[in-house]
């Protein structure tokens, strides 16, 4: 038989380490959308005096690649501090797979993002975020990177469907080159305000279409 | 290696049946000339006999002349063939306009759109929930000036048929050239042109356990049409190329195999699989219609699952099904089917579609529930989505 992973990614598909939803996690990270695609979440215990990483865990509704990179770095993640666990990149997790489909890079990603986004989650949490950056167009846009375009399978900034940024005072406008009748306008939305309100000097986004 | 696969993708391809070879083998080794006139030698001459034959019994199983098929190297060719012959011969005499369905499968679709951004004038009508055309939108979209209208008999994913009787009918009270793609349904549902005014026909023999790279292009006597690859002057000098004879061979053969008592027997495995799914799996959604549906093909999502994971699971229990989902596909593109039925994305995710042959057994419908059972509750153990959510 001929599979179209290698061994790794399939013993890890196939036996995911880390699974399952945490009771009471100290951080928490979600990323993905059930209406664009593959979803991942990562739950942490961490050790507030050593913020070493003590337990993790992982959901997964995605694919194999998805599955797999999310097993494989949480098993990373684990027994590392916060600080080193951050620097944990998609190629190690790749590597230490012995490598993915490049067109799977997306569905991977996913799961290192998932991972920062709880360990962010914890900073916030704990009031270890100390300096607040004002929000601009370029931290507006790096979060629009997490949002999926469905018709793609990308994120919406890099298969342009973006077409405008503005941001003023707490305001945040995104124009997307979508008529607002389109099937997927409403969940483009939907995901677009889950990843920009919880900036903290944004009171309101709006967001609106060519047509 | 594969003896182990139950094989459950027969509308991708289909195994070749053992009497398809043998009809094929003389032509391979024996009468291997190129089809000749009647004054050419005599291999040649057999060989012309072998492809005029075949011709003959594609013919009379759709209810046509043996001049009206043309063969072609299959499904994407006929349809490339048919849209863009009949809007080149209509060139300046009708405006250019096309129809085609939002479910056509690709050689119908990319076609369709590749058209467009050239400036033909384009509508993809929407289908309902079940797949089903919009009959009104339909025919108000048609004008005077409308060219051809290209609509499939079934569709590829979720086995809808659409009703060609009255698509025909509309097409005929307003004189538009009709088009189907039967690449799915022929020889399974039955399509006699000589009852419906149906102008132009896809076939293929790779869906009935013939041959790859053979298919046919039905093409109503009369019927303006271009030729669109330059060449010789074969199939009465409507398609150049060398005729694949062997194949159109096997062609024939293939369609002389299925009996309507084998769609029967498809039909039972494609029930049995949608009623144990159904009862033995929480939230399962059946794609497409209950009662107007191929009786090869059954199509349902498995909600809070990927389809990927599903399918990567079932072939290492020894499954070969395929899904909708962007991850599976080569594009990354969700199937604009289950999106063309008003699915979303998560529809799309987890749907997998089950397509039955002559090979397969009404055991297989048990033992494919039987191992997806486990599968997509193992899934769901570790998918952070629920009905709550």
């Amino acid at each position: 038989m001929t599979f179209p992973y290698t061994k790794e990614v399939l013993e890890h598909f196939r036996n995911p380490q880390n699974v399952g939803k945490m009771e009471d996690p100290d951080g928490k990270g979600l990323e993905g959308s059930p209406a664009c695609g593959d979803m991942v979440a990562v739950y942490l215990k961490v050790d507030p005096d050593t913020l070493v990483i003590e337990d993790i865990s992982f959901e997964s509704y995605g694919c194999a690649s998805n599955i797999a990179t999310a097993s494989m770095i949480t098993e990373m993640a684990k027994g590392k501090t916060l600080e080193e666990a951050k620097t944990i990149t998609w190629k190690e997790a790749a590597h230490a797979l012995g490598g993915l489909p490049p067109v799977k890079a997306h569905c991977s990603v996913l799961a290192v993002e998932g991972l920062r986004s709880a360990i962010r989650d914890y900073e916030e949490k704990h009031g270890m975020v100390v300096e607040k950056e004002a929000t601009t167009v370029e931290i507006v846009s790096k979060r629009l990177k997490h949002v999926m375009n469905p018709m793609a399978g990308l994120d919406i900034i890099r298969t342009e469907l973006v077409l405008k940024v503005m941001v003023e005072e707490g305001t945040v406008r995104i124009v997307l080159d979508i008529p607002s009748t389109h099937q997927f306008a409403a969940a483009i939305k939907e995901d677009i305000v889950d990843k920009l309100e919880s900036l903290w000097d944004v009171e309101s986004v709006t967001v609106d279409y060519i047509s | 290696m594969f003896n182990e696969t139950t094989y459950l993708d027969n509308a991708a391809s289909t195994r070749l049946d053992e009497a398809v070879l043998e009809a094929m083998k003389p032509y391979f080794f024996d009468a291997y000339a190129v089809a000749t006139s009647e004054f050419g030698y005599s291999m040649g001459i057999d060989a012309k006999e072998g492809l005029e034959r075949s011709r003959k019994v594609i013919a009379s199983r759709l209810g046509a002349q043996a001049g009206e098929i043309v063969f072609t190297s299959g499904s994407t060719e006929s349809s490339n063939m048919a849209i863009k012959g009949v809007l080149s011969a209509l060139k300046g005499k009708k405006d250019d306009h096309l129809i085609v369905s939002r479910l056509e499968d690709f050689p119908v679709l990319n076609t369709a759109k590749k058209l467009d951004k050239q400036g033909y004038k384009v509508d993809f009508i929407n289908v309902d929930g079940e797949g089903i055309l919009d009959l009104d939108m339909f025919s108000d979209a048609i004008t005077s000036q409308t060219a051809l209208v290209s609509i499939q008999q079934a569709n590829q994913e979720i086995g809808t048929l659409q009703d060609l009787k009255a698509i025909s009918d509309i097409c005929q009270d307003k004189d538009v050239l009709l088009h189907t793609d039967a690449t799915h349904s022929f020889t399974r549902i039955p399509l006699d042109v000589s009852k419906l005014p149906v102008d132009l026909v896809t076939l293929s023999a790779h869906t009935i356990h013939g041959p790859r790279g053979i298919g046919a292009l039905y093409i109503r006597e009369g019927t303006p049409i271009d030729k669109w690859m330059d060449g010789g002057f074969q199939e009465s000098d409507r398609r150049a190329g060398v005729e694949n004879i062997p194949a159109a061979v096997g062609f024939s053969k293939a369609v002389e195999l299925v009996t309507p008592e084998e769609n029967e027997r498809l039909a039972a495995m494609r029930d049995r699989v949608i009623e144990r799914a159904m009862a033995d799996i929480p939230h399962v959604t059946l794609n497409g219609s209950a009662t107007s549906r191929l009786p090869q093909n059954a199509n349902m999502t498995f909600h809070y699952v990927e389809g990927e994971s599903i399918t990567l699971h079932l072939d290492m229990l020894g499954f070969a099904v395929s899904t909708g989902s962007a991850c599976f596909s080569r594009s990354l593109e969700a199937s604009h089917v289950i999106l063309g039925i008003g699915g979303d994305h998560e529809r799309a995710h987890g749907s997998l579609r089950f397509s039955f042959g002559r090979f397969n057994t009404i055991e297989d419908s048990d033992a494919i529930i039987d191992a997806l059972k486990d599968v997509v509750t193992n899934l769901r153990a570790i998918s952070p989505l629920t009905e709550d959510n």
